[in-house]
């Protein structure tokens, strides 16, 4: 890690795909990765001569729904805005955006016990996709553009630059794609591209308010990226400025397979936008009734959850935060810890157990596997088995108990019957004890335990010594 | 010179429905009154009798079994601008040379479902960048009254072809008076809407909030029909307005106890010639005598409107045309290094000069640093003008003046001077700026050249402008005759 007289600063941009069925300015479907390039487009987002826009109202819900749950300010009205650029990837030379009035402005993401703030919340229309014959576009000797991406809805989430490290700057983005997950705005995969952070970075000295010069990184495809493009990046800017150098403004790929970030383009010379108002669509209108009723309909949201998980179920803070991390891990939580009534065993099974597998039992399941161990039928070693078969084949933990007969056998009328059986079997042994010979007791818990290998040994000590009797 | 090509919409349904005649003869008569007069008026770029074959059968079979509207089987002429499904559409410009949209666009669906039959594409300016049709990528146009003379534009291949009886109707667009103008100086009767009235789904665009679609006809009625069947809302244009289609109410009512404001400015312009003033006076005068009552109205703003004009549309247009790429449809200049060079020799060949220099007029006004100054000055401007109108709007029911403060100048005498050209819309582009619904009619001679009589309304008041512009048909028995074509 750098030297302890930087201070990193960062502000990430977040551009994330909304859950539509549509389109952001026309009809066509989303799609799926992998479907035929050109197979998802239609004369809008092929920009065709004399095509128009018209607004996806889910997209704009969604964006809203976001800008609530990130406590931003929503106006009154909003507008769409074009933003000039040629690239073949941008059908009809603009995208459109959204420029000097978002949907949504000044809002704050709870991180841990820190806020962040949020900038702004827009929308804007995704680019299609280039496939170069060669490495880039200048240099290709064919390209070919698949639109299938083109007009897709993305909202752009832009924070101000808050965070303080590549820990934060990953638990960030973590804490954006439950909230968008728990409000149902994406589904915010970002292997798939549905979620796309872009850190924008610089490092300055300690106790200075200055910014210094930042790098914005893009091509990162998981958390795991994410953070280690962060701490790469750092590390080089405070090299460079060790080095006497200067960091100069530009825009950074992060590459996968070398671990390292690669100028892609300077900033130094900004690109003329020439934004001006979308001519094709008028203004919106925010109307106030809409946007509370988005605002009754939001679900508890991630924050609020993790204070309730505490207070509801006297959980330890630490539990709390990583069970309400992910939407899934607390509904499972909530569910099978009122089943089972004990909720720092579930809490303790679902962080140890069941988070890292990445799957989920049911709740049902859950609650009565928490019940098998915590009353002693099964140990902890047999219930991370059983969690895992049931887990795979769908039966629940008490049929895959019996199955496997791993019950320990601790209804003692059913152990009396064995340890008599034992006595009647060994006279010999039972003989040599009752002379004083200890170690004939060895031999009789022996004859027990294979006869009922899931008796357990004190219990079952116990009542051969009150049998010999 | 056939009588079929001199019929007004309500004549020839009437000969349709008694089966007088059929619409494959109404088509017919009109196809060979293009054969002989086009190459010399050279209204149309393309016949599309694939177009017109299939639908004057349609249109027959319909009357037969007595179904159908007054468009039924009436013969369209359609704008170079404007989309049809699998007809070369090239705005007038090399750069879209062989591109045949994959849709029709909505207005012209509109007429095509109301019975009518395309008979071709017609000529126009450069992406309706023009007001002579001399910016054409392919040939000017001529006037039918004069052939040495320009018919006005942009929309001059679409008003030519009515004048000359090559089409009963026909569509234009209107951006700053593409449409009012070359009616004027052609003769026949051309209206823009309020913007927002017709879709412009299928229209490619030039200033998306200035261009609107609308018709040409020999008579204000056969207008009014036109016009009716484009109207209303379309799911696919978010700027298409929800409101009723009422723009044939009250069209026969006359304008008896109406006040027509004249705006002094719009008599006192730059190159106003006095024998057009003398004539639209005369028109006014037909109209005071038929019971309107003539006022004084103002609009102050009026010598501004030209600047904010050629900023606000150069800054859209700027943008429109980034599609023309050379990537996706049309020109593609392929013997190149890299993508820039591609871009910049495909639209330097593609594009024409006045386009080219629009296009940097725009982006500039749009550069930062500048938008300030320009581009929102202009829209500052524009708010001015729009006020000026509702202003005058409450002193007075409709706007009277001249559409055109000349006559159709000879071809070649402007080319080089584009400031003089863009002046020949000093009296509508106001009205697009305002978003107003304004009609050209016309309204005698001067030097034996037609002029026109514009009538502007309040927005979303074309029953305002047809009725005073059909009250000045009836008053003064003058309607739009067909030129004989020398």
């Amino acid at each position: 890690m750098p030297d302890s007289q930087w201070e990193v600063v960062i502000g990430m941009e977040v551009h994330v795909q909304p859950r539509t069925r549509t389109k952001m300015f026309c009809g066509c479907a989303i799609g799926q990765l992998g479907d035929p390039p050109n197979s998802n487009v239609c004369e809008v987002c092929m920009g065709m001569p004399g095509v128009l826009p018209v607004i996806n109202k889910a997209a704009v819900e969604a964006c809203l729904k976001t800008a609530l749950a990130l406590n931003c300010e929503i106006p009154r009205h909003t507008k769409f805005d074009r933003k000039n650029y040629m690239y073949p990837d941008l059908p009809k030379g603009y995208q459109i955006s959204q420029y000097d009035l978002p949907m949504s402005v000044n809002g704050h993401l709870e991180l841990g016990d820190r806020q962040v703030r949020i900038r702004r919340v827009h929308l804007e229309e995704d680019t299609g996709k280039l496939i170069h014959a060669g490495d880039k576009l200048h240099k290709a000797w064919e390209s070919y553009v698949d639109l299938n991406r083109a007009g897709v809805p993305l909202m752009e989430i832009v924070s101000e630059p808050d965070l303080r490290s590549a820990d934060e700057a990953r638990d960030y983005a973590q804490a954006l794609r439950t909230l968008l997950r728990t409000i149902g705005a994406s589904e915010a995969e970002m292997e798939k591209g549905q979620l796309r952070a872009e850190p924008n970075i610089s490092i300055r000295r300690y106790g200075s308010d200055d910014l210094g010069v930042k790098t914005e990184l893009k091509n990162i495809n998981s958390f795991r990226a994410l953070h280690r493009a962060i701490e790469f990046e750092v590390n080089r800017q405070v090299e460079v400025v060790e080095s006497g150098g200067t960091v100069g403004q530009e825009t950074r790929g992060w590459s996968e397979a070398e671990q390292r970030t690669f100028s892609q383009r300077s900033k130094e010379f900004a690109e003329d936008y020439r934004y001006f108002p979308e001519p094709d669509l008028p203004p919106l209108e925010l109307d106030r009734p809409w946007i509370e009723a988005l605002r009754r309909a939001l679900p508890e949201l991630p924050a609020a959850r993790r204070a309730r998980l505490v207070s509801q179920y006297a959980l330890p803070a630490s539990d709390a935060t990583q069970i309400a991390a992910e939407r899934e891990l607390a509904d499972l939580f909530e569910a099978a810890a009122k089943a089972s009534g004990d909720s720092k065993q579930t809490a303790n099974w679902i962080i140890g157990e069941v988070a890292p597998r990445g799957k989920l039992p049911t709740p049902a399941h859950l609650a009565e596997l928490v019940t098998l161990v915590a009353t002693g039928k099964i140990t902890r070693d047999q219930g991370r088995e059983v969690l895992g078969t049931s887990m795979e084949n769908g039966h629940s933990p008490a049929q895959i108990v019996a199955e496997r007969g791993f019950a320990q056998i601790s209804d003692e009328s059913e152990l009396r019957v064995i340890v008599e059986g034992v006595i009647a079997g060994n006279p010999r042994a039972v003989e040599d004890y009752r002379a004083g010979k200890k170690q004939a007791m060895q031999a009789l818990m022996a004859d027990v335990l294979t006869r009922a290998p899931q008796t357990k040994p004190n219990i079952a000590s116990a009542l051969l010594l009150e049998l010999l009797k | 010179m056939s009588e079929l090509t001199e019929l007004t919409i309500a004549e020839a349904a009437r000969l349709l429905r008694l089966h007088s005649i059929s619409v494959a003869e109404l088509v017919t008569a009109h196809v060979e009154r293009i054969a002989k007069v086009d190459p010399l008026v050279k209204a149309f770029l393309r016949a599309t009798p694939e177009m017109y074959e299939k639908q004057a059968e349609a249109a027959d079979e319909k009357l037969r079994r007595r179904e159908g509207g007054p468009l039924t089987g009436i013969p369209l002429a359609v704008k170079d601008v404007l989309c049809v499904k699998g007809i070369e559409t090239t705005a007038g410009s090399k750069i879209l040379r062989g591109f045949k949209p994959p849709y029709t666009g909505t207005a012209v669906q509109r007429l095509f479902d109301a019975g009518a039959v395309m008979l071709g594409v017609t000529n126009c300016d450069e992406f309706a960048m023009g007001s002579s049709t001399e910016n054409s990528g392919y040939y000017p146009t001529h006037n039918p009254w004069d052939l040495d003379r320009v018919p006005g534009g942009s929309s001059g291949g679409s008003a030519a072809a009515v004048a000359a009886g090559e089409a009963m109707i026909a569509v234009g667009t209107d951006t700053g008076g593409s449409i009012r103008q070359p009616a004027a100086v052609c003769g026949v009767v051309g209206m823009k809407p309020t913007y927002g009235r017709v879709s412009r789904y299928g229209l490619i665009a030039f200033a998306s909030s200035l261009d609107q679609i609308g018709p040409f006809a020999r008579s204000v009625e056969d207008a009014s029909l036109v016009l009716d069947a484009m109207s209303g809302h379309d799911p696919l244009d978010a700027t298409s307005s929800d409101r009723p289609n009422d723009v044939r109410k009250d069209f026969d009512k006359g304008v008896k106890g109406m006040r027509l404001g004249m705006p002094r400015e719009y008599f006192d312009v730059e190159g106003m010639e006095p024998g057009v003033n003398k004539a639209v006076r005369e028109a006014i005068k037909a109209l005071e005598n038929a019971g309107a009552e003539i006022v004084d109205v103002t609009l102050p703003h009026t010598d501004y409107g030209l600047a904010a004009y050629y900023i606000i549309a150069p800054a859209e247009c700027s943008s429109n045309l980034a599609r023309f790429d050379g990537v996706k449809y049309g020109m593609s200049v392929q013997d190149v290094d890299n993508i820039t060079e591609m871009y910049m020799r495909t639209r330097r060949q593609g594009f024409g000069e006045e386009v080219r220099r629009r296009i940097m007029l725009g982006t500039y006004a749009l550069s930062s640093g500048y938008y300030d100054a320009y581009y929102l000055k202009a829209q500052k401007v524009r708010t001015l003008i729009k006020r000026d109108f509702d202003d005058a709007f409450s002193k007075c029911d409709a706007i009277v003046s001249a559409t055109s403060p000349a006559v159709a100048f000879p071809i070649g005498s402007k080319t080089d001077d584009p400031l003089s050209m863009y002046l020949c819309d000093v009296l509508t582009l106001g009205g697009n700026l305002a978003g107003l619904p304004g009609i050209s009619v016309p309204c005698g001679t001067s030097q034996g050249l037609p002029v026109g009589l514009q009538v502007l309304a309040p927005q979303w008041r074309e029953d305002v402008a047809l009725r005073v512009a059909r009250a000045y048909e009836v008053a003064s028995g003058v309607m739009a005759e067909v030129a004989s074509v020398a």
